[in-house]
């Protein structure tokens, strides 16, 4: 580990790392630029947070469905499912039938999870 | 002629290695943004002809210039931050929604080894650039301390995440058939047949989930104006607002690529003829890309919007166990007659 340079690995991610600071850069440097260019008069009412017009009942940090909630906890299981299949995809040819059959018994699974799920109404909006 | 290019070859080869990285981001970010005012432009002029107005055309010469002036116009605004808002996250949110979707553009082949990164995981960092989008969606919707602005960030973080689920699927139907997850090679596999033909469905699937990840109409509820008043991005203003603007159209670009390198043979020219293969790679690939993106905006001029029951029961009910299905019918398939790759 003498020289990062001559490690193809991080040589070939470098780009990415580069292009990361300078986007973050011009993100920074557009902002940066209009706070300067723009003329900034802010007053109490101006500053307020928008509700049409009139002044806010209540705080926006307030309860809001829990289906959102649900739809995080789905999202995460059939993700997951995916990062798996990923692998899986790529390396078919050489894990043959074996690789195969496991592979839809894990789908099996987990299809039945989703058939209770929206048999439970879990996929309803109303 | 040839003399000078190898010299040119040379020149470049010599210099330092970070040099010529920073000269590889500005030849895709300047290209980039100028194609992302260019399409705003675009979207106006479609949009206009197929409601049979004018759109932009006082400022340059056909309302080219019409963008950059939008542009200069929302530099020179103030920037309105609210009392109530988490200053930090406020800002942090729209430089990171800019950020990612500048940043993604690092591993996208232009031509055969035209790709400033030819990462081997370039499908999975596309993937996993395109789900942290939500973040910046989410943190604007929350930092803004606001309750149109909080709805809709919630709106759009659920929607996103559902929809990413078939395009991961969708992806796997691809990666099935390829093998690899670099973007060159899915460009290359595709020399005898675009995917387009064999994976029609996955096609549909994912030319539409990417107008729900993009929140473009009709799944635009995250937006949705006559009820959201804008929705995540309602308290912003002057450049915060434009780097979410930004984001959002160069985000279009990028799906609009991932459709084009997943599905309609990257920088391939349609038969490998004689005055077809004479265009560079590169024009191909433009010329596909901006043809998705008058599909987009085809759909935003033609359809009404979704309700959002009926966006979340087409992404999880339909689209979901259809493109699983898929997955299951494309491997079998390529199993059983000993097609894989």
């Amino acid at each position: 580990m003498s020289d990062p340079m001559s490690n193809p690995l991080l040589v070939q991610y470098l780009p990415i790392l580069v292009f990361l600071a300078i986007a973050t850069v011009v993100a920074g440097a557009m902002i940066a630029a209009s706070l300067v260019v723009g003329k900034q008069k802010p007053d109490a009412e101006k500053l307020s947070a928008y509700e049409c017009g009139f002044e806010a009942f209540e705080d926006a940090r307030s309860k809001f469905d829990v289906r959102f909630y649900l739809v995080s906890i789905l999202f995460i299981i059939f993700d997951l499912e995916v990062a798996f299949l990923f692998p899986w995809a790529i390396a078919l040819g050489d894990i043959g039938m074996f690789g195969f059959w496991s592979m839809m018994v894990f789908l099996g699974i987990l299809t039945i999870g989703f058939i209770y799920e929206w048999k439970k109404g879990a996929l309803e909006w109303e | 002629m040839s003399d000078i290019l190898a010299q040119l070859g040379a020149f470049w080869a010599d210099l330092p290695l970070i040099v010529r990285i920073i000269a590889g981001i500005l030849v895709i970010v300047v290209p980039l943004l100028i194609g992302m005012a260019l399409l705003t432009y675009f979207e106006r002029k479609v949009m206009a002809a197929m409601q049979l107005r004018q759109g932009p055309n006082l400022v340059g010469p056909f309302g080219l210039l019409q963008p950059f002036a939008d542009g200069l116009k929302l530099l020179s605004k103030e920037t309105v931050v609210p009392v109530q808002a988490n200053a930090g996250v406020f800002f942090a949110a729209p430089m990171l929604t800019f950020l990612l979707a500048l940043v993604a553009w690092a591993v996208i082949p232009f031509g055969e080894g035209l790709v400033l990164a030819d990462i081997n995981v370039g499908v999975l960092y596309l993937f996993a650039i395109s789900s942290l989008g939500v973040y910046g969606i989410i943190m604007a919707g929350w930092a803004s301390n606001s309750k149109y602005a909080f709805l809709g960030g919630l709106r759009a973080a659920a929607q996103m995440v559902s929809y990413e689920v078939s395009i991961g699927l969708v992806i796997i139907t691809v990666l099935l058939c390829v093998g690899s997850l670099n973007l060159s090679k899915i460009v290359e596999a595709q020399k005898t047949v675009w995917f387009f033909i064999p994976l029609f469905p996955m096609f549909i699937i994912f030319f539409i989930s990417a107008l729900a990840e993009t929140n473009r109409a009709p799944f635009d509820l995250p937006e949705g104006e006559s009820e959201l008043s804008g929705g995540f991005n309602v308290e912003y203003s002057s450049m915060t607002f434009a780097l979410f603007f930004l984001g959002e159209y160069i985000n279009m670009i990028l799906m609009s690529a991932m459709t084009v390198i997943l599905f309609l043979g990257g920088w391939l020219p349609p038969l490998d003829i004689a005055p077809l293969n004479w265009i560079p790679g590169p024009l191909w690939f433009i010329a596909k890309i901006t043809f998705v993106l008058f599909c987009f905006i085809w759909v935003r001029a033609t359809l009404p919007r979704y309700r959002y029951d009926q966006l979340m029961r087409l992404g999880w009910k339909v689209f979901l166990p259809f493109s699983l299905i898929w997955v299951v019918l494309t491997s079998g398939v390529l199993v059983y007659f000993d097609l894989l790759p």
